[in-house]
């Protein structure tokens, strides 16, 4: 511990500035906008609506589809060819499994929900910032759910556990990124993926460092889902 | 001991805890944990009772047996029509339920709906979310003549009718047009002049907008006098 200030002069353990809103999108059935420094997500929720190609319909429950996506320009500046990519695909089927675990969709059989992630801005922790603004547009959409779902990143860097990593430190090397997403009030960890390695004791303490910074980020959450359905009051 | 957790017409969120013991049970929107009541969507917080339910704020409309709605016909079959509710799904009207007129075989159904035209109809079934079956035989059911059709949001229908017809009946007298509210969210209107059906749209507007606020009646009486006495 002989240095733990990081890059940006954050504390190990200190978040990046979030700001939450609810009901950005407004022909959309819900959305969201959720920026974490500078990086910044914006979720749209369509549905329950009819699910095409037929086959993929479930007669007992509906079907979540998310589509997550960086924007060309949003990042470092280097052409991004537009459109899907394998990572986008990957990122896609974690959001979806992310956020399946507190949806109740029993009541909308044969049905799709889709959830539209794009990202206008990027700097680390883009699937992330994706569920969360995710969740909260899911409720604005008013979908059944058991809680809402709050994510963000720990890694390392150096020799300290680090909570929400920027692209300096996530892309420093050797370096060790691991997002994840739970749902605060029961604890249950929905998303876990991890790049780069940690001993058992280490990834413990991320975790529970992760677990503190999803709280911090449920209340603005919280906040901005009050402020559009309370007339800005709390 | 078991207590609330929330003030009644308190606004909840997902996964807020409600209330704590087994003396609470749990209602519409709501749902155990342990011994804990959860809420599983944004609504607001209502007791009656010893069962705590949340009266949602937001959501699509979810077809219910009896209710009374107002679809857009969108295709004209052989025996019946196709009929946009705005659920998922497209609901039936069948030739048996549409009229008490005799229909000779092979006639052409769209003399009676065409598409395009909406009518004020009635869910006679719900089966698993395909099926959904409609009938204009009722007090009121019509084929609705020219108007303005707008969409509010179906969870705020309650408050655009308010307590027996209040809120409505309100907007109705205050502009002279004739107002039908489905609830499926769509607000069928028709007045003598522009003049008035704005303002009528300018109101059921407000009530969506506001429909948390407490004495939401007096604040639309108000409105709707300023308006009229500033023209």
């Amino acid at each position: 511990m002989a240095n733990d200030k990081r890059p940006s002069g954050r504390k190990v353990d200190e978040l990046r500035p979030m700001e939450a809103k609810v009901g950005v999108v407004k022909r959309a059935n819900g959305s969201a906008m959720f920026k974490i420094g500078d990086t910044v997500a914006i979720a749209a929720v369509y549905g329950p609506r009819e699910l095409y190609p037929a086959f993929l319909q479930s007669a007992s429950q509906g079907v979540l589809r998310c589509e997550y996506n960086m924007m060309a320009f949003s990042g470092s500046g280097d052409r991004v060819r537009p459109g899907g990519n394998r990572r986008a695909k990957e990122i896609s089927l974690v959001t979806e499994k992310a956020l399946m675990p507190v949806l109740d969709l029993s009541a909308f059989p044969n049905t799709v929900v889709d959830v539209y992630i794009e990202l206008i801005q990027t700097d680390a922790g883009t699937r992330c910032a994706g569920i969360t603004a995710a969740a909260m547009a899911l409720a604005d959409a008013g979908i059944p759910m058991k809680d809402l779902i709050s994510s963000v990143s720990v890694g390392k860097a150096g020799e300290n556990l680090i909570v929400d990593l920027d692209y300096l430190e996530d892309s420093a090397k050797p370096g060790v990124d691991i997002p994840m997403a739970m749902s605060t009030r029961t604890g249950q960890i929905t998303l876990l993926q991890m790049d780069g390695e940690l001993t058992k004791e280490e990834l413990k303490k991320a975790l529970e460092l992760g677990k503190k910074a999803c709280m911090k980020i449920k209340e603005v959450q919280t906040k901005a889902l009050l402020e559009k359905f309370n007339g800005g009051k709390k | 001991m078991s207590k609330l957790l929330v003030e009644e017409r308190q606004i909840v969120i997902p996964g807020m805890e409600l209330a704590e013991g087994m003396d609470y049970l749990p209602g519409e929107d709501v749902f155990r944990d342990g011994d804990k009541l959860i809420s599983t969507k944004i609504g607001i917080a209502s007791l009656s009772g010893r069962v705590v339910k949340v009266v949602p704020l937001a959501g699509n409309y979810l077809p219910n047996r009896e209710d009374v709605i107002i679809g857009k016909v969108v295709s004209v079959g052989l025996s019946g029509w196709r009929v946009d509710i705005g659920w998922a799904f497209e609901a039936n009207l069948n030739l048996k339920d549409a009229s008490s007129d005799f229909i000779e075989r092979g006639a052409d159904l769209s003399k009676y709906f065409d598409t395009g035209d909406y009518v004020l109809s009635q869910i006679t079934n719900v089966a698993g979310s395909k099926i959904v079956d409609l009938t204009m035989k009722g007090p009121g059911l019509k084929k609705l003549s020219p108007g303005r059709i707008i969409k509010v949001s179906s969870p705020k229908v309650p408050r655009i009718i308010g307590k027996q017809g209040s809120m409505i009946s309100l907007i109705k007298e205050y502009t002279n047009c004739k107002i039908l509210v489905g609830q499926n969210g769509l607000v069928w209107l028709s007045g003598e002049n522009v003049n008035d059906e704005l303002l009528a749209v300018n109101a059921i507007k407000k009530v969506e907008d506001e429909s948390h606020i407490q004495g939401l009646t007096d604040k639309i009486k108000e409105f709707l006098e300023k308006s009229k006495s500033g023209k």
